[in-house]
């Protein structure tokens, strides 16, 4: 029984602390199929982070928090796609403004807003939601079925994101333009609305991962607290091999190893945790290595597209 | 009468330095096989990419039944039933067939793909015109014959009655070839109209009912195919005034510097050889050229000759080296120069001034520097005589490269590769669009590069050019040489004839 | 497409060469401006905050240029910044983006510490250069896997370098509080470098030290590699046009492994020199983004040797005058980031401007002839 409880406790914090970084790669998996390469994704996060709490915290809902945040990375996609889509600016340099703008925005707000050494603690969160029956399957259930709603939400996004892409015009739309924009123009696709649309709904799918982070799996902000996170969602994204379940099963298997070198610094083996967190990196640096001659990558990806 | 399916009338494109259309006119009747032939350059392309909308005209209407129309983009044109076959395929590799017919259609039924009746109506139109596609293969799995055909079940599934076919057989093999002329039969047979661009004669003979001629822009006039023999054709596609006198002395061949035994170059993915078994001579004192439209094969056979390709078979001589097996630098530090076709995108780096645009096949020998390190002085000395001696315009050799002149630039690459006195001199397209001027003076250096003893390979579409300073001619046809003549004993019908596909023993 | 001209008059050609000369002045102006511009915007924001902007601006200056002292201090900033953006610059050169300074920049600092630690019995003359190649090494071989990544395997490096950098960041954590960790002591941080492997201060009783003039030192090395070697030539050919490259038989592959190399070797010193000079012991966060930061000191410095000293001072003088601001006014020196992404951003915008106004003004140029 007891191993039963450890297996379902370790799948249970799999899947809670796999969720922000499944947002995040689902967000740039949107990004990269209209063939934008955002590497800001940590900024965004970082912004949103923030303001999830300040939302929050200044409401008393955690939901105004959630709104705050996904605005809040919105405007961040709309700025990513004006300079890449309309400046037509190096989509990595970008990216890295991004990053570097978000660690300066979130770390400045934070102390203009809660000051210089108090950490906000007391503010609505998210809580977990029991669903009946469901959670009571042994083994599973209370891993699957007992977590916060943007838990469900985020596993739920895989299919509805799966369907989207595979299945709709508008997602089929989205393909092509990512793999060849000049296709897609000449067939009536209208190529950089949808780079817009898509810069704008990924980067705030990438936002609601990160307030998710700062209200659901911990309840306070902490500067940097994003923690590479949305770098791992990178990886996630080209481990998955840019399909919505690949996305799911990366974060899953990312977040693993992190999971386990928790379970085993609590329990005393002494494995650094620091070689397990390198892990997921090492396995998408392999699987980069591996896949680059597949070309699972839209055609177009990280190029400006130019009309006439 | 009736009213014309598609009525061009008085087109003109205008480019910034070049007009590509002058006053064309084009009726094209309702249900027939209708044929645009002329050499590169003759403006085919242009008049076809105004036609589907990818470019708007300087002036002039164009009429479909009758109906002025107007086209803003793309789109507009395919909506009103005209599908554009390009050479290149617009097709996404990591789609399925439907879903490269799909992309971008205004879908009736809400949200959902119908890829089912999709499919469905595909399979039927495949079948009613004799094509046989898999609408759930992959696009990236099809060969080059099957992935064309997706493009033309595209444009049908998308509803054109104008199919425009752009040189639709030049990435074919002869049994697709025949295939495709199956197929427009079949089409023109259901009341289809089909635009074929080509600059093949005997396939325009075959295929086409009328046939209109472009020549230099304009257009020469309508024929019914019927009434025109392949040598009538020739005559029209060619026919301009040949001057054949060029101030040139007498030949004086050496022996041979370079010689080509059976080189061949497979396609990549399958498909129509693209050099197929090549062999020819090329001698110290001679020029050689190598005529024929583009994409016969003369790009890869510059690239298997100068490393850029390295899986051609056979063998090309060079003093005793097989070019075929040595890397770049190996090849131009032996004694060969390369005026590539691409002056802008190979032949100079355009964000760099002329001094280090100058040195760039030798920098690495001891005559700019020593020890790993540029001598600068003797750079820059070396790029002022240059400039003076080519009688290069620019400010001066700090001058960036993408400042000059078209005509300056070819001259700067002209120079460095005749300044390493080469044995043998390899010039793709060495006075594509420069002006007169400019040209005499690349023809001048290149005949006295010859006169002087070194062999050149020159390869040009031109074919004013190519008759006026060449020794003697090969004429390339979809990879394979169609004959050799020597200017003096060729007529413009002859040279015609082989750039379309005709065997020079057969013709004579 | 582009018209032949026959003859240029002399009358135009001077006036072509007065027009560049305006350019490249009108490059510089550009550049200025949007520094400029992103100042102003933090500013903007600073006022938001309720806070003075002027005297946060004043506080800024006064630690960065108003005295002798905090000139220095500006100096100890500058140094891992002239490696880092170097790094970033000679992969641009090259062609390739370079994200992964960070993760160098750690490997590099981890070697130098080692050596600095571990090997005894040196005197300083040798055990300092000894240390320092041992980070450029470190960080070079580090770089180099990014390079060998996208050679041999066809992976892009702006992704495996920052996936890169996360493998190093940790790998450095992981040495500092196991391999590596002050003996007999639990917190994470090594035992500091041996007297004889510390780099000396320039002046007794400041922080600035010889690592800076080695960097200027580096500076001149880099425009000596690049604009006066043949390897130097080829590197910016195989950056600005493969296909010329190949054209002239450069072994463009052979190119990407070294640039990598010495990219990751440059961002290596920064780490290396950081450990040395200032630090002396290895702690997990010894860089607050010097990497990140390279990618902006190189997009203003244009990639070019000067360019490069003129953002590190940019760049280093936010870094020491923020934390004077920072306990002046209460301005969080976070803000330094903030504008430094302004920077960025309006840098590379105005640079593509520039372009559409010089490609208008060839089009135009080349009707009129």
């Amino acid at each position: 029984m007891s191993i039963m409880n450890l297996i379902s406790g370790y799948l249970a914090s799999d899947i809670r602390m796999a969720t922000p970084i499944l947002f995040a790669g689902l967000g740039l998996l949107i990004i990269n199929r209209s063939g934008l390469l955002n590497i800001g994704a940590e900024g965004t996060m970082l912004v949103s982070t923030l303001l999830a709490v300040v939302g929050s915290y200044y409401s008393g809902s955690v939901w105004v928090g959630l709104l705050c945040a996904v605005i809040s990375g919105a405007l961040m996609g709309l700025l990513f796609a004006f300079f890449t889509v309309t400046v037509k600016a190096n989509q990595i340099v970008i990216g890295a403004a991004l990053n570097i703008l978000g660690s300066g925005l979130s770390a400045t707000l934070n102390r203009i807003i809660f000051g210089v050494s108090t950490t906000v603690t007391r503010f609505d969160a998210f809580t977990n939601i029991k669903i009946p029956l469901l959670s009571d399957i042994p083994l599973i259930g209370g891993a699957l079925f007992n977590q916060m709603i943007p838990v469900y939400a985020a596993f739920l996004l895989v299919p509805a994101i799966s369907y989207y892409l595979f299945r709709t015009q508008a997602g089929l739309n989205l393909r092509s333009v990512g793999e060849n924009p000049r296709v897609a123009d000449t067939l009536g696709v209208n190529v950089y609305r949808l780079q817009y649309m898509s810069a704008i709904i990924g980067s705030a799918l990438i936002a609601a991962g990160g307030a998710y982070l700062s209200t659901g799996l911990v309840s306070s902000f902490s500067e940097e607290m994003v923690a590479g996170r949305g770098y791992i969602a990178l990886a996630a994204v080209v481990f998955g091999k840019y399909k919505p379940g690949g996305v799911m099963l990366a974060s899953l298997i990312f977040v693993a190893g992190n999971v386990l070198s928790n379970i085993l610094q609590v329990s005393g083996t002494p494995i650094p945790y620091t070689l397990l967190t390198m892990i997921p990196y090492v396995l998408t640096v392999v699987a980069l290595a591996a896949f680059a001659k597949g070309a699972v990558a839209p055609a177009s990806l990280g190029r400006p597209y130019k009309r006439g | 009468m009736s009213i014309a399916m598609l009525e061009m009338k008085n087109i003109s494109k205008q480019f910034p330095g070049v007009l590509a259309n002058e006053d064309v006119n084009l009726t094209v009747n309702k249900g027939e096989v209708h044929a645009l032939l002329g050499e590169n350059g003759a403006g085919k392309s242009t008049l076809m990419n105004i036609l589907c909308g990818l470019y708007k005209p300087t002036s002039g209407e164009i009429f479909i039944e009758g109906q002025p129309v107007k086209f803003a983009s793309a789109k507009d044109s395919m909506s009103i039933g005209i599908g554009m076959v390009h050479q290149h395929f617009m097709l996404i590799p990591t789609l399925s067939v439907i879903e490269n017919c799909l992309i971008g259609s205004k879908n009736k039924g809400g949200l959902k793909l119908d890829t089912r009746s999709a499919a469905k109506s595909l399979s039927e139109l495949a079948k009613k015109y004799s094509m046989n596609i898999d609408p759930s293969a992959l696009v990236g799995s099809l060969s080059v014959g099957e992935m064309q055909r997706v493009e033309i079940i595209k444009a049908l599934y998308r509803g054109a009655r104008i199919l425009i076919l752009d040189e639709p057989t030049a990435v074919l093999t002869p049994q697709e070839t025949n295939e495709l002329f199956k197929m427009i039969r079949g089409l023109k047979q259901h009341g289809f109209t089909v635009l074929f661009i080509s600059h093949k004669l005997n396939e325009v003979k075959e295929i086409s009912d009328r046939v209109t001629v472009l020549r230099l822009g304009r257009a020469i006039g309508t024929y019914d195919t019927e009434d025109c023999s392949v040598q009538d054709l020739a005559r029209l596609m060619v026919g301009r005034d040949v001057k054949f006198t060029v101030d040139k002395k007498e030949q004086q061949t050496g022996k041979a510097v370079l010689s080509l035994k059976g080189v061949s170059l497979l396609r990549k993915g399958g498909g129509a050889k693209l050099l197929d078994d090549i062999s020819l001579d090329v001698h110290a004192g001679e020029i050689v050229g190598i005529a024929g439209v583009d994409g016969n094969g003369q790009a890869e056979l510059v690239e298997c000759l100068t490393g850029i390709i390295c899986e051609a078979e056979g063998e090309a001589d060079y003093c005793g080296k097989d070019l075929l097996k040595c890397s770049t630098r190996e090849i131009m530090s032996s004694g060969i120069s390369h005026i590539p076709q691409d002056r802008q995108r190979t032949g100079l780096v355009m964000p760099m001034p002329l001094t280090e645009n100058f040195i760039l096949q030798d920098y690495y020998t001891g005559k700019f520097g020593k020890h790993g390190f540029l001598d600068w002085k003797s750079v820059g000395e070396s790029s002022d005589r240059l400039i003076r001696s080519f009688s290069i315009k620019a400010p001066g050799k700090e001058e960036l490269a993408q400042n000059l002149s078209g005509g300056n630039q070819q001259k700067v690459v002209v120079a460095r590769e005749i300044n390493r006195s080469p044995r043998l001199i390899i010039a793709m397209h060495p006075t594509r669009g420069l002006d007169v001027g400019a040209i005499e003076y690349i023809h001048g250096k290149l005949i006295e590069q010859r006169d002087n003893g070194a062999a050149v390979l020159l390869v040009s579409t031109e074919m004013e050019e190519i008759l006026k300073i060449s020794d003697r001619i090969a004429v390339m046809y979809e990879g394979r040489i169609m004959g050799i003549v020597r200017p003096k004993e060729t007529t413009a019908e002859k040279m015609g004839l082989m750039m379309g596909g005709n065997d020079l023993a057969k013709i004579s | 497409m582009r018209r032949a001209k026959g003859v240029y008059g002399m009358r135009q050609v001077a006036c072509i060469f007065k027009k560049l000369k305006k350019n490249t002045l009108l490059h510089g102006v550009i550049s200025f401006a949007a520094v400029f511009v992103s100042l102003l915007l933090g500013m903007v924001l600073i006022r938001f905050m309720g806070i003075d902007p002027l005297a946060a601006l004043a506080a800024l200056y006064e630690g960065s240029f108003s005295s002798m002292k905090s000139l220095l201090e500006t100096t100890v900033k500058m140094t891992p910044l002239l490696f880092t953006g170097m790094s970033y610059a000679i992969a641009y050169r090259c062609g390739l983006t370079n994200l992964g300074m960070e993760g160098q920049l750690y490997i590099g600092a981890v070697v130098g510490t080692a050596v600095g630690i571990y090997v005894t019995g040196l005197p300083g003359g040798i055990h300092v250069p000894l240390a320092i190649l041992g980070g450029f090494i470190g960080g070079g071989l580090f770089g180099f896997i990014a390079g060998a990544l996208k050679v041999w395997f066809g992976a892009s490096e702006i992704i495996t370098t920052v996936m890169l950098n996360t493998i190093a960041m940790n790998f450095a954590e992981f040495m500092v509080n196991g391999p590596m960790i002050e003996p007999a002591r639990s917190n994470s941080q090594t035992s500091p470098v041996l007297e004889s492997a510390q780099i000396g201060k320039l002046f007794e009783g400041t922080r600035a030290h010889w690592g800076f003039i080695i960097a200027l030192c580096f500076i001149v090395l880099f425009w000596l590699f690049l604009w006066r070697s043949k390897k130097g030539y080829e590197v910016r050919v195989s950056g600005l046009n493969r296909q010329a490259a190949a054209y002239s038989g450069i072994n463009i592959e052979e190119n990407i492994l070294l640039v990598m190399f010495l990219a990751g070797g440059l961002a290596g010193l920064a780490g290396c020199i950081e450990i040395l000079a200032v630090q002396i012991r290895m702690v997990p966060s010894i860089s607050p983004g010097y990497g990140f930061d390279g990618i902006a000191v190189a997009l203003i410095g244009n990639n070019t040797p000067i360019g490069i000293v003129l953002g590190a001072l940019l760049f280093g003088a936010f870094r020491a005058g923020g934390n004077r601001m920072q306990m002046r006014t209460q301005t969080p020196i976070s803000i330094v980031n903030v504008i430094q992404a302004f920077v960025i951003i309006a840098v590379i915008s105005s640079n593509i401007l520039l372009e559409k106004l010089d490609e208008k003004r060839l089009k135009n140029q080349k009707q009129e002839g």
